[in-house]
């Protein structure tokens, strides 16, 4: 069975794409900083904000739908949490409207609550598609190793990344083995498959684990992880980082200016 | 012939208490292509995993005359290259590079010789390009061939495989034959595939039950019907 990359466009070609991983992650990690610390009250700096990670993901050559359509699939589980915010907050009134059999009223202070939270989570989803559909997951590994990442998360990452569609692909054979031999009953009896589904599912993930560690030992694995540097930070890298860093402190300094 | 592999009554039972092998000896000669057959649950496959020490017990079983022992461990990985049957186990690495290079790295090699030896892996399986791909997005043959350079890379004395053309279309299998015949080494090939033992093996060992049934020519034991019907090898006639 097919399945789509998890880092879909990385392998693309622009100035972008062949910058540094650890360029491109800490880059990625001063936006989001900066995002998060700028008061709910700057919507000029959020639009700074917008217009900077904009200017990369142009940069970049993605497709901007692609793009705009996956910053969407966070937004869900965002609004979920902050939906009700306003309705909670006290403070002054903007808008009092009866539901039934109750009375409920919006605040202005919950109102920019739930802004804050949705226009920091967005810019923020943004930069981290922006960051993995330009750079390949091995080589992102790679840059996070060299940043002084511990080897075991690294290897962790490796294998999820490696193993996740296999594993996707033995549930979905077992769902179709499923299907094809179900003829209804109860509910609790579906529960009950399931269930077992999931333990089986556990112990041959466990079983492949013992095969994949047997493996590892037959080509000399004795508990130390060893990687070759294949990254090489080069002139571009540096000039871009500190570039976008001075305009990132910029927008910043703007902020204080208010 | 010089013997470089001999087993010597080895036993050996899993912990949930499976005998699997019971008081096996044979001898693998350099230069030989031996195939171990055997029906499903054999203890084939129980047996490789000995051969570099995976797994180890009782019994002595000595490569190139050293005993198999911790001291030899790292030696001993680097003399036999074990394949194993499924391709997922054994590329676990994000692409086939990192793959086919994590034996040489773990042999402690410089960054110019893992390369090298990376792509003279590839170029021997056919498989050269194919360094920057994810493994699951490759067909099972293509994976087939990259778990055998895997093992190459480290330029092994003996090639252990477990069941090389499992699950292979018969243009694959054919294909995947025709490469393991290029490959000069000693080969041990544990299988049930006897169009893939006629067309590689002079030496065939039966296995069944976990025993050494019989050890003989290729041409001998395959014109042996009741022998390979006793053994769940071939049909039998129906009266």
């Amino acid at each position: 069975m097919k399945h789509s990359f998890l880092d879909q466009y990385s392998d693309l070609d622009s100035f972008i794409h062949r910058l540094d991983p650890r360029t491109k992650f800490i880059i990625t990690l001063v936006f989001i900083l900066a995002v998060i610390s700028t008061p709910p009250t700057r919507w000029q700096v959020f639009a700074l904000h917008l217009f900077l990670i904009a200017t990369l993901l142009l940069l970049s050559k993605l497709p901007v739908f692609y793009v705009l359509k996956r910053s969407l699939v966070i937004m869900p589980f965002v609004v979920m949490i902050t939906i009700f915010i306003p309705f909670i907050k006290e403070g002054e009134v903007a808008g009092s409207y009866n539901i039934w059999l109750w009375q409920v009223s919006v605040t202005y202070s919950g109102l920019q609550v739930l802004w804050n939270v949705l226009i920091k989570a967005w810019l923020s989803i943004l930069s981290l598609i922006w960051l993995t559909s330009t750079t390949k997951l091995t080589n992102l590994l790679h840059g996070l190793e060299r940043l002084g990442m511990p080897k075991v998360m690294v290897m962790i990452l490796s294998f999820m990344y490696r193993y996740i569609f296999v594993v996707v692909d033995e549930v979905m054979r077992m769902r179709q083995a499923r299907d094809s031999r179900h003829f209804g009953g109860k509910r609790l009896w579906q529960l009950q498959t399931i269930g077992n589904m999931i333990g089986t599912l556990f112990i041959r993930s466990y079983e492949r684990g013992e095969r994949v560690y047997a493996a590892m030992l037959a080509r000399g694995f004795d508990g130390h992880s060893r990687t070759l540097d294949r990254l090489n930070f080069r002139q571009a890298d540096a000039y871009f980082g500190i570039s976008f860093s001075l305009v990132l402190i910029l927008t910043s300094v703007v902020n204080l200016l208010y | 012939m010089e013997e470089i592999v001999r087993v010597d009554n080895l036993s050996f039972c899993y912990p949930d208490g499976q005998q699997a092998l019971t008081d096996i000896s044979l001898k693998i000669h350099q230069g030989e292509t031996v195939a171990l057959i055997g029906p499903n649950g054999a203890g084939k496959s129980t047996l490789l995993l000995h051969l570099n020490g995976i797994l180890r017990s009782n019994g002595l079983v000595k490569v190139f005359g050293r005993p198999v022992d911790d001291k030899n461990l790292r030696w001993l990985r680097s003399k036999v290259g074990l394949v194993f049957q499924n391709p997922d186990d054994q590329l676990f690495s994000p692409t086939v590079f990192d793959d086919v290079a994590f034996g040489p790295i773990n042999m402690g090699y410089a960054e110019v010789e893992v390369w090298q030896c990376v792509t003279r892996a590839l170029d021997w399986v056919g498989m050269t390009g194919y360094e920057p791909r994810s493994p699951h997005h490759l067909s099972v043959g293509e994976k087939k061939r990259i778990a055998i350079a895997t093992v190459l890379a480290m330029t092994p004395e003996i090639l252990v495989i477990d069941e090389p053309t499992a699950n292979l279309d018969p243009g694959s299998k054919w294909s995947l034959i025709e490469l393991l015949r290029r490959l000069s080494i000693t080969k041990v090939i544990a299988t049930h595939d006897l169009e893939l033992v006629r067309a590689l093996c002079q030496r065939i060992i039966v296995f069944d039950k976990g025993r050494v049934i019989t050890d003989g020519t290729t041409n001998h034991i395959l014109a042996d019907k009741p022998l390979l019907v006793a053994h769940g090898l071939a049909r039998a006639e129906v009266a």
